[in-house]
């Protein structure tokens, strides 16, 4: 069968579960709507927070971004996974103890403020927009790749399946699709990373792959093959990395204190019974995450290898289909400089400026040409980094069924990921704004409903940015981070571990990380790109970990306002002391 | 007496997190970033040492250190009699 009909069985298939799923588990109450009833078992939920945390961007983009920055790409694989430590230490098991719906409720109440509530719902929005926003374009991407419909197509349907599921069956529908999407997409990373380290280094597990010999008798180490292949190429070493420690520290702790400030992370374990369930639950998720996780800088060496075999001194004419059919897409792209028909694949980029433009004719071996000048270096290769993932399994001659396999994975990282933000979004708007703010008197059947127009309206925007993406948006996701790290990781942290904790100290406290963060970051993205550059950052901190800067500015603003400010009413710090304990027993 | 038993709950709680973030952050920022050029003299069968942990060790700790958690809190849960069996 072909690769193409066999990803239309295993997408049909797939989407098929989903909806079943979502018929079986319709929600009927607010509380199965918004937290799943509160009682999924700690290991479901596990998956589901595994499924929901790991976003098209974990599943296509990461290994990817390893492949080619080495050692840099460790940023994203501790700060994505020791936030998980943060959370389950520091956050989960006094949230659950608290047992409301949202994240907003916590703050508002805990803070006994309204405003302080509305800043909070005003930062999940946003936060969970700019990331939903990226995932709708990842399905409309595998769609157009794999299933050679349009786009715009791809994201309709992606729509339509996210709307049968989050809007029919809230929490509940969600959390058990995601369960389901989880083994689909492990599954899929799985299968063609263990193929590939066979085929490489003899062992079967990626993880050991990677630190393994090769196979080709040579007794070699695969990364020490791989770091000479680089440097003979006059490529940056595959284990030494380029960016500045200071940099790589700032870069890991927002990616961490913010995984812990997401909110449709944290949500996910107010859907657990108990308060042991949630710290054991978030065990569980990092377990499912790291299978990923630690599989994904395998799949990035494998894939680095694969490529420079495959394609340095290769002649144009004999390319095979699948270096064609990506330089058609607009991904790869090849200037012969050197007119002799070879390709040469070296360091630097190849082109000026580094993204290709095609002039829509075709050169002398049937390339096609570019308006790019020439850079100074002799590679002639231009590889877009998200292609990694999707086009490894072809470069590795795979069968068609792992390459039908991938595409069904890649999306349901993209839908399980949308619909928990999706979620997040509608119960910020039902159940903080409606309920809790402008309308207290409505019923809960009301409630209900508007949750369901909730998700329904913010899938049709989310829909609309996947189609008409702002330029911005692939820029902002990775933002995301820093502003939660700079937002919400201070104000619940705070509120949970020091009792004296007001509510002027997390407004001003929010605002001024917020503020800083987002200023920071739309200067060297927006206002002066120019200058995005660590001679112009301060202290050598780039945008990406600039949110740890402005944490550090909320923890310092909060403490000193909270000096000079009354402390928290009785019942607040009453309120303190009991999420603090799992349960009390009649005094004893 | 139920009020002292929380505090003293509370305690035990914070010094087991202390001693687990500390160890958090070594396997990562220190580990995995800036003793990496460091450790990657050492050699962990084909990995270099410090890029195994920041590409695979820290991940491994990070999963242990939540079950080591939740496993401690669990039998600090009983022995307060906070437990919520």
């Amino acid at each position: 069968m072909s690769a193409q009909l066999l990803t239309y069985l295993f997408v049909g298939a797939s989407f098929t579960l989903y909806i079943g799923i979502a018929i079986w588990s319709r929600s009927s109450s607010t509380k199965e709507f918004y937290v799943a009833g509160g009682h999924v078992h700690p290991v479901a939920n596990g998956a589901a927070t595994a499924a929901d945390w790991m976003s098209a961007a974990s599943f296509l983009s990461m290994a990817g971004i390893i492949a080619f920055e080495g050692a840099d790409g460790a940023r994203y694989l501790m700060g994505w996974t020791g936030g998980y430590v943060l959370l389950a230490l520091l956050l989960a098991p006094y949230l659950r103890k608290f047992s409301k719906f949202t994240v907003p409720d916590f703050v508002g109440d805990r803070y006994y403020s309204q405003a302080a509530r509305l800043v909070a719902v005003v930062c999940v929005i946003f936060i969970s927009f700019t990331y939903v926003a990226g995932q709708m374009r990842g399905v409309g991407i595998v769609f157009s790749r794999f299933l050679e419909v349009d786009i715009n197509t791809g994201v309709l349907i992606g729509m339509g399946i996210v709307f049968f599921y989050a809007v029919l069956g809230g929490m509940k529908g969600i959390t058990y699709t995601q369960v389901a999407q989880y083994c689909v997409l492990i599954f899929a990373y799985l299968v063609p990373a263990i193929y590939i380290s066979i085929a490489l280094t003899g062992n079967p597990l990626p993880m050991f792959g990677l630190g393994s010999t090769m196979v080709d008798g040579s007794g070699v180490y695969l990364l020490d093959k791989l770091d000479g292949l680089t440097t003979e190429l006059g490529m940056a070493a595959f284990t030494s990395g380029n960016k500045s420690t200071i940099d790589m520290v700032f870069i890991t702790a927002a990616l961490m204190a913010g995984t812990a400030g997401l909110p449709h992370v944290i949500v996910r374990f107010f859907t657990v019974p108990k308060v042991r369930d949630a710290r054991i639950s978030a065990g569980y998720a990092l377990v499912f995450i790291a299978l990923l996780y630690t599989t994904a800088p395998a799949v990035a060496a494998f894939a680095r290898i694969n490529i420079i075999n495959n394609v340095d001194g290769m002649t144009y004419k004999d390319a095979p289909s699948w270096f064609s059919k990506w330089e058609d897409s607009g991904l790869i792209a090849w200037r012969d400089k050197n007119e002799d028909g070879v390709v040469q694949y070296r360091g630097g980029n190849a082109l000026q400026p580094a993204k290709p433009a095609f002039t829509g004719e075709r050169g002398s071996s049937g390339e096609r040409l570019l308006e790019n000048s020439h850079s100074a270096g002799e590679n002639e290769l231009y590889i877009d980094r998200d292609i990694i993932v999707l086009a490894h399994p072809e470069i590795a001659q795979l069968p068609n069924w792992v390459i039908a396999l991938v595409a069904a994975g890649g999306l349901a990282a993209a839908l399980s990921t949308a619909a928990g933000l999706l979620l997040v979004i509608s119960s910020a708007i039902s159940h903080d704004l409606l309920k809790k703010t402008f309308k207290p008197d409505i019923t809960e059947r009301q409630e209900l409903l508007f949750a369901r127009i909730a998700a329904a309206v913010a899938i049709v925007i989310a829909g609309l940015f996947g189609i008409y993406p702002p330029g911005f948006v692939a820029e902002v996701v990775a933002f995301a981070f820093g502003l939660a790290a700079a937002s919400f990781f201070p104000v619940l942290l705070l509120g949970i571990f020091y009792k004296r904790m007001n509510k002027e100290a997390a407004i001003t406290g929010m605002i001024t990380g917020l503020v800083f963060t987002f200023s920071y970051i739309a200067y060297f993205k927006f206002i002066s790109p120019a200058d995005n550059n660590p001679d112009h950052w301060w202290f050598g901190i780039s945008p990406e970990g600039i949110g740890t800067l402005g944490m550090l500015a909320n923890f310092v603003v909060s403490l000193v306002v909270c000096r000079f400010t009354p402390p928290p009413p009785a019942e607040v710090q009453a309120l303190v002391e009991s999420i603090r304990v799992p349960s009390q027993k009649t005094s004893s | 007496m139920s009020e002292k038993n929380n505090h003293a709950y509370w305690q035990a709680n914070l010094r087991l997190m202390l001693v687990l973030l500390v160890i958090w952050f070594s396997v990562s920022f220190l580990a995995g970033i800036i003793f990496v050029d460091f450790l990657n003299q050492f050699r962990l069968y084909g990995y270099k040492l410090g890029f195994w942990f920041s590409q695979q060790g820290a991940i491994y700790f990070f999963v242990l250190l939540i079950f080591v958690y939740a496993w401690r809190m669990n039998v600090l849960d009983k022995k307060f009699g906070v437990s919520e069996e």
